[in-house]
């Protein structure tokens, strides 16, 4: 038990995707002009994260590993996550319109998105189990979709802000992450070891 | 090398097999973007984006290939609604549209010789009359679509520009630049 809060709490905030590992960026500089979409970008990629993390492990463990064929990884990840988040997709829109309409735009954008292939990678070289790996995608969706929120609100703050010239618009939003990714390392000291 | 080469290969045909049978399992009919557009558009159908309906125009917006700042009748409170929508930062109305000021038509009574032309032509129905009787335009009802004035031989019909009150009073945009877009939203 112990070891799965350990899991989140350091996917959430000590080696959050987007502060300290830089991946994600392109979200996370593109989706977080406002609150409303950068709430729905959040809960799509927790949602694609946690299911491709699964699918990836269940490739990777029964599919390449029996066949010898783990230089194949890459590749086969990438066509895994796209057809299962492509499915999905198809099924959402046809049962759920409702959900589709919180999600729907957002899905395929963020299909090969690179965090969602680098927590596959990163689970097999950690050598996770199944829990492990589902668990990890989920903490690093939420470490994605918490930061991603909390920098959207700062944006908004910033669009109304007197901000000087050549500072505006992503020149500042940049300065502001790179702030933000500072105030994240502090949570390095949360956990020892 | 063989094997991974049928391994890739049996992979990415069953993917296709599976994704081809989902695409017709599930398929939904219509497009539900263009519905949701065109049940925020007025529905006066007046054209004056330059698209020969509301429904047209819908589709051109959900297919990306018009703006949304290009709808007279629905004004400011249209953009922003297809902003929210569609995700995106609203922008004032396209020039070609918004630069005319909100009005309504005007029959002069006097000339009407009651032809019925702009009744045929009037897409919401505002203007009121028959055959050689003399016509009017009922105020509330008129989008200031302009479709009347055209049709019209004797050029009875001009537009009245609505004037400002505090029933249709709104912020106006500052012009400096686009950053302040935001705060005079939330002011509205």
């Amino acid at each position: 038990m112990t070891e799965f809060a350990l899991i989140l709490v350091s996917t959430i905030l000590v080696n959050n995707f987007v502060l300290s590992k830089f991946l994600g960026l392109c979200p996370f500089m593109g989706v977080s002009r406002k609150l409303e979409t950068a709430t729905g970008m959040g809960l799509a990629t927790t949602f694609v994260l946690t299911l491709s993390s699964i699918c990836s492990y269940l490739a990777n463990e029964y599919l390449l590993i029996p066949l010898g064929l783990e230089y194949l990884r890459t590749i086969t990840f990438i066509l895994v996550i796209a057809v299962v988040v492509q499915f999905t997709e198809m099924v959402m829109h046809k049962t759920s319109p409702m959900l589709y309409r919180v999600l729907g735009i957002f899905l395929p954008l963020i299909t090969t998105n690179c965090a969602v292939l680098g927590v596959a990678l990163l689970n097999v070289q950690e050598q996770h189990n199944f829990i492990q790996s589902a668990l990890y995608g989920f903490g690093a969706a939420a470490g994605f979709s918490l930061v991603l929120v909390l920098f959207a609100a700062i944006r908004e703050r910033i669009a109304v802000a007197d901000v000087p010239k050549y500072f505006e618009g992503n020149a500042i939003a940049l300065i502001t992450a790179g702030l933000m990714s500072m105030a994240f390392m502090g949570f390095s000291g949360l956990v020892s070891g | 090398m063989i094997i991974a080469i049928v391994t890739i290969a049996a992979l990415a045909t069953l993917f296709g097999l599976l994704l081809g049978y989902a695409a017709v399992r599930f398929h939904v009919e219509g497009d539900p973007i263009s519905d949701q557009i065109d049940k925020l558009l007025p529905q006066t159908q007046c054209g004056q984006c330059g698209h020969p309906g509301c429904r047209p125009y819908a589709n051109a917006i959900a297919n990306g290939e018009d703006d949304i700042n290009r709808c007279a009748p629905g004004g400011e409170a249209t953009i922003i609604a297809l902003a929210d929508l569609l995700g995106r930062d609203p922008v004032p109305m396209d020039d070609d549209i918004g630069e005319k000021l909100p009005s309504v038509a005007l029959i002069i009574e006097k000339e009407c010789i009651g032809c019925t032309l702009c009744i045929q032509a009037c897409p919401v129905d505002a203007i009121l009359g028959a055959a050689k009787q003399m016509h009017t335009v009922i105020e509330s009802e008129c989008t200031g679509c302009e479709l009347c004035l055209a049709p019209c031989p004797v050029e009875c019909i001009v537009m009245i520009p609505i004037e400002e009150g505090i029933g249709n009073w709104i912020w106006p945009y500052p012009d400096n630049d686009h950053r302040d877009l935001s705060l005079s939203r939330e002011a509205l």
